[in-house]
């Protein structure tokens, strides 16, 4: 991720500014780093006198101009040896009336590597040259393609290892010759230190010490505010009709062996689209339909893939017009009531009769259209059946990250839908197409869909209680993010349930991490199935409704995402509950009440 | 810098802020957001008798799921001398099957090990354990750990009487805090007046090992032991112990400073000068050994820094008697005694091998299974060997052919039919639960006995009485450094291999290749194997052709007198 903004100027800035201006901003900013970018935009929105309601943040030390950081010192260990190492080195900066940051590999924030400046790393090698366990994902970072440039840093590497082993120090060694790669500088040679650590090290931490103090000049820090800005400026460039082609950058199943659902984390890039979006927010996807349905379809219906068909003027091979242009997988009236004349099938005739609305929703919601097709044998021609089949719309996500955490990236978590029915395996459309692209080489057309009926209190003070089971659990990661990284007073408590504490806890080293830090205050589960008696989100509000009542009660915004047919009405029944018992009312003056947190926009939903 | 203190290691803060060994494991149980504890709490459950463990074969994968590791608790008995009764067998296999990972796991200190215990499951398997009047109360931490004991001795009539010593022995060194009663049991806080008369609130600078030993049977391999009582008998009677201290087995790769050590035999007392004796080498342990590095904090490194004259005279001190001088005594082998034999009263025992003191139903090998048929019709008692294996005692000459149809009806026979160097091989657990291992260990044996056998058979050796032993680290639970063919894991696929133990645990081998692979093993004792074959006199070891024939260096100075 680079920090730099888009190096060709997107068309909407030559738009905004005209030809010569945007090509002044673009020589302007070129190279800056996040920090001083930061400081611009505050800068021009206090020129434009008219900065937003935003409340404005000082931040401190604010490296302007010269860079008056401390050293940073991270350390990968397995036994504690570079801990120990990397915390002498720390001693020795401090007591020189010098600043340094610690920290353990898997603390260390790896997007904020491109502002590093100065920086030690002491790494231990395990094994057969592997990274310690708590150095893993730091070093996948780095090692990977996804490690920013690095022009403006100066580093140091210590390895440690057992020269008993072929790859002897291998992780120090490649840390080292990577940083060089991206564009940083040494500070000093990297030094190998063998199970008797002690003399190499000491030498080389004090040679570290000493070159670092050269940079490490104590000054007083210049202080700049930063206002943040609000509202886009100008209409997106990729819109639904036009989406954007985003790189996957990540699939991950998150969910373990044994699971009894595949869920998804996807991380796609939105490098240069000029897309931004707000937690809360979803990403429209385009899916294509799994290439096996298409396969189904063909057969069943015995037509030609390649035969070429016209719709509305355009001329494609049915093949094509089945996998990426129309709806395959979702029933509706008009096409069923085709399809009915088309078989002469009285069962499908009557459950469309007027009056039979529930076996119709039955219909709906447990079959597909090849289902159908299955079971109410037709003849369809080619041209008939594309003209028959609506057109394949995009399914939205929640977006499950804050641009101020990942940058311009978005990410999604996806329960792929796969379920065998009728002897035959079915897939969702969009989830199976996402779960089937591959990192480094797929991409997704993707745009943004706004929604601004499910946003955080403009006021980070705000206490916020977020309910979102399953994976309605996606745009809460997003709002933990947005918190944390804008610094919001407010407490965050989470509510998240699943069927399996072992296999299914969503993110729950992300949730372990924040708690740590104290993002996130409070994190209630409920994992219905690791139990004889099944217990959900539900049962945890009603089991801490007095806290529940209190932080409503003192301001609390209020997030419900994920199921809508079952869950979010239980949800409500249980908060009904909780502040009849607790606020001491009337059911209906709870749900009046309750109504009254809606209205207020304090009791959001965002459910499916 | 040089002159100042070195400071304490982590777990003795750890241990000083514990309150007795509370610490906050009690939040940490209740704690839904993780299937571990507080990383000061995983010290602290050792003391209780669990690991804090997870699989590593999937540590990696989880951490790309976003998961934590795949944590669980291994839990590990307190059974002195390894002496349990059918009904306790019995709720151990229960406990198998409904919170552990199906299996029970036989150790080198003669406890039970069960493994896979999630955290929200391991009061009530505590409880449980209590119930049968067992419990895992410091069958792990920086204390006295479970004490061996010889469970089948050549003379029937001595078992009682030794036993009986194990236990008082591992009674009179528990610690005396109430934080297990209160932590597992829901036991009520009592209020004031608690204190750990032997080991002080912080215990002791690491583990201690202690077992009593029967000659001329060395199974509990005595010499291993950071204090063993070696009994002396005249007649049928036990007339008293030489006393031995300053054992230890584990040791650190790359580590100088670290070694394995064979105890000294400091000297005989009489039978009620035991506890006392006990209590004050465990003190000694306790005000001189390394609080610094726990990696130099056994007591075997306080004998052999200020030798054995100074840790006599220390002990005498505080005792205020002296110690008689040793009586002699003579030790044939550390091995099991298979199959059946009779005791002087007329009941049989019964020693069935189990590979790696693992009970677990496998296809055509339903151990667990068959040993839970035995406990429900046997009438005696189960003894667990210190080489992982298991004695059926006690058993009537009219019961003997129900058994007997069980052990082969459920494939428990391989005493019968394995070869000396199965039957004699010890494996700790290592990978994928043991935090430590670097390199398989139990789930490797099998294999490698198996090429093993292959080149033994190849020169004639299939009834070589060799002594193997594979730790996954150099922290020696199975004991590797006695062994006459010791591997010890340095990495994945690959050991040092150690050569020239004497299969009577009173001389350690020593490293003879470093960090080679399956290979590389196979080919180092290639040679080995062709010389014992050709020119081994007869009666001779492995370990001890090696040592005459120059392979390795003659160990005069870690000789111990027999």
């Amino acid at each position: 991720m680079s920090a730099s903004p888009a190096a060709q100027a997107p068309p909407f800035i030559n738009a905004l500014l005209g030809e010569d201006k945007s090509a002044l901003l673009l020589k302007l900013v070129e190279g800056l780093d996040t920090s001083a970018l930061h400081w611009l935009s505050g800068y021009t929105a206090g020129l434009a006198g008219r900065a937003p309601q935003a409340t404005v943040i000082p931040v401190t030390p604010a490296p302007v101009a010269a860079p008056a950081v401390p050293l940073t010192i991270i350390y990968g260990t397995q036994t504690g040896n570079s801990r120990l190492l990397a915390e002498r080195l720390k001693h020795q900066v401090e007591s020189a009336g010098l600043a340094a940051r610690l920290f353990r590999a898997s603390d260390y924030p790896v997007r904020a590597l491109a502002k590093e400046t100065l920086l030690c790393v002491v790494i231990s090698t395990q094994g057969d040259g592997d990274p310690p366990d708590d150095a893993r994902g730091f070093c996948e970072f780095i090692l990977g393609k996804r490690a920013p440039r690095m022009e403006g840093l100066r580093y140091a590497v210590l390895g440690l290892g057992d020269s008993s082993y072929p790859r002897f120090c291998e992780v120090g060694r490649l840390l080292d010759a990577r940083f060089a790669e991206l564009g940083a500088s040494r500070l000093l040679e990297r030094a190998d230190c063998d199970v008797d650590f002690e003399p190499v090290a000491t030498g080389w931490l004090d040679q570290a010490f000493t070159l670092a103090r050269e940079v490490l000049t104590p000054r007083a820090a210049e202080t700049a505010t930063v206002v943040p800005l609000r509202e886009p400026h100008a209409a997106p460039a990729f819109t639904k009709e036009a989406p954007y082609t985003a790189e996957v950058l990540l699939n991950q199943r998150i969910t373990a062996r044994g699971a009894l659902k595949d869920v998804r984390h996807l991380e796609l890039s939105l490098a240069g689209s000029g897309l931004e979006y707000a937690p809360g927010d979803a990403l429209g996807v385009w899916p294509h339909n799994p290439p096996e349905l298409v396969a189904s379809f063909l057969s069943e219906l015995r037509l030609d893939g390649e035969a070429p068909v016209t719709r509305e003027g355009r001329t494609l091979p049915l093949v094509r017009w089945l996998s990426d242009a129309l709806e395959i997988t979702r029933l509706n009236r008009p096409f069923l009531e085709r399809h009915a004349r088309l078989s002469g099938s009285s069962a499908l005739r009557e459950v469309l009769e007027p009056g039979r609305a529930e076996a119709f929703r039955a219909l709906l919601a447990g079959h597909q259209v090849i289902d159908v097709l299955r079971a109410h044998k037709a003849t369809w021609d080619a041209t008939e059946l594309v003209q028959a089949l609506r057109r394949l719309t995009p399914r939205l996500y929640s977006i499950a990250s804050s641009s101020k955490r990942v940058g311009e990236e978005a990410h999604l978590t996806v329960a792929v839908v796969d379920y065998t029915a009728f002897d035959l395996r079915h897939f969702g459309a969009a989830s199976y197409h996402l779960a089937t692209r591959a990192a480094g080489t797929d991409a997704v057309r993707v745009f943004i869909e706004p929604n601004e009926r499910f946003r955080l209190p403009e006021d980070g003070d705000k206490d916020v209680l977020m309910i979102g089971p399953g994976t309605g659990v996606a745009p809460f990661r997003a709002f933990v993010q947005e918190r944390a990284e804008t610094g919001a007073k407010g407490r965050n408590w989470l509510f998240f349930g699943e069927q399996h504490f072992r296999t299914q806890f969503l993110y729950q080293t992300e949730w372990q991490e924040a708690l740590k830090k104290q993002t996130l205050h409070r994190l209630s589960l409920a994992f219905s199935r690791d139990r004889a008696q099944k217990v959900y989100v539900q049962h945890r509000l009603r089991e801490s409704g007095r806290d529940v009542y209190e932080w409503l009660e003192g301001g609390a915004h209020l997030y419900v995402c994920g199921d809508a047919q079952r869950m979010a009405p239980d949800v409500h029944e249980a908060l009904v509950d909780v502040v009849s018992t607790h606020g001491g009312t009337s059911r209906e003056d709870a749900h009046a009440w309750l109504e009254s947190l809606r209205e207020q926009r304090r009791y959001l939903r965002d459910v499916y | 810098m040089s002159h100042q203190p070195k400071p304490l290691s982590e777990v003795e803060h750890i241990k000083t802020q514990s309150r007795l060994l509370r610490g906050s494991l009690a939040e940490s149980l209740e704690d839904p957001v993780t299937g571990g504890l507080a990383t000061p709490d995983t010290s602290l459950i050792k003391f209780h008798g669990s690991y804090q463990q997870d699989d590593r074969d999937l540590r990696e994968e989880r951490r790309q799921q976003k998961l934590e590791p795949d944590y669980s608790f291994m839990l590990r008995t307190r059974l002195p001398g390894g002496v349990c009764t059918p009904a306790q067998w019995l709720a151990m296999d229960a406990l198998a099957r409904e919170h552990a990972n199906h299996t029970l796991r036989i150790t080198t200190r003669q406890a039970f090990q069960l493994h896979g215990i999630i955290k929200d499951d391991l009061r009530p398997t505590i409880a449980r354990i209590n119930e049968a009047m067992m419990d895992t109360l410091a069958a792990c931490g920086d204390v006295n750990r479970n004490v061996l004991c010889n469970p089948n001795p050549v003379d029937s009539r001595v078992h009682e009487t030794v036993y009986q010593w194990a236990v008082r022995l591992s009674e009179h060194l528990l610690p005396k805090t109430r934080a297990y009663y209160e932590i597992w049991l829901g036991k009520e806080k009592v209020a004031g007046g608690e204190d750990e008369p032997i080991y002080g609130p912080t215990y002791l600078p690491r583990k201690f090992k202690a077992a009593v030993a029967v000659p001329p049977l060395n199974d509990v391999d005595v010499f291993a032991q950071d204090l063993g009582f070696i009994a002396i008998i005249e007649g049928d009677a036990l007339v008293g112990f030489n006393v031995s201290v300053g054992g230890g087995m584990g040791a650190t790769h790359g580590d100088a400073a670290t070694y394995p050590r064979l105890a000294d035999v400091v000297g005989f007392i009489s039978p009620e000068q035991t506890l006392a004796v006990a209590e004050e080498v465990v003190k000694i342990h306790r005000d001189f050994g390394d609080r610094t590095n726990r990696k130099h904090a056994r007591l075997k490194y306080v004998l052999e820094e200020r030798g054995v004259p100074w840790f006599t005279a220390e002990l005498e001190k505080r005792l205020g008697f002296a110690l008689q001088p040793a009586r002699p005594f003579a030790f044939e082998h550390n091995g099991d005694r298979f199959g059946w034999t009779e005791g002087h009263d007329g009941q049989w025992h019964l020693t069935l091998h189990l590979d790696s003191g693992r009970v677990a139903d496998r296809p055509g090998a339903t151990h667990l299974t068959g040993l839970r048929e035995i406990a429900r019709i046997h009438t005696g008692d189960f003894r667990l060997t210190a080489n992982q294996n298991l004695v059926i005692a006690g058993v009537t000459p009219e019961a003997r052919e129900a058994i007997d149809a069980r052990v082969t009806a459920h494939a428990l026979d391989s005493f019968r039919s394995a070869s000396p160097v199965r039957r004699n091989a010890l494996a700790c657990v290592a990978l994928p639960t043991c935090g430590l291992a670097m390199a398989e260990a139990e789930r490797y044996l099998p294999a490698f006995v198996g090429r093993m056998e292959d080149r033994l058979r190849a020169h004639g050796l299939q009834d070589a009485n060799l002594l193997l032993r594979i730790t996954g680290c150099p922290n020696g639970c199975a004991r590797p450094y006695l062994a006459e063919v010791g591997l010890v894991g340095k990495a994945p696929g690959r050991y040092n291999l150690h050569l020239g133990g004497d299969a009577r645990g009173q001389r350690l081998n020593r490293l003879y290749r470093e960090n080679i692979d399956e290979d590389a093993i196979l080919a180092a004792l290639e040679p080995l194997f062709e010389g014992y074959a050709r020119e081994r006199q007869p009666g001779e070891g492995f370990g001890d052709f090696v040592v005459r024939a120059g392979h390795v260096p003659s160990p005069s100075a870690q000789a111990r007198p027999s």
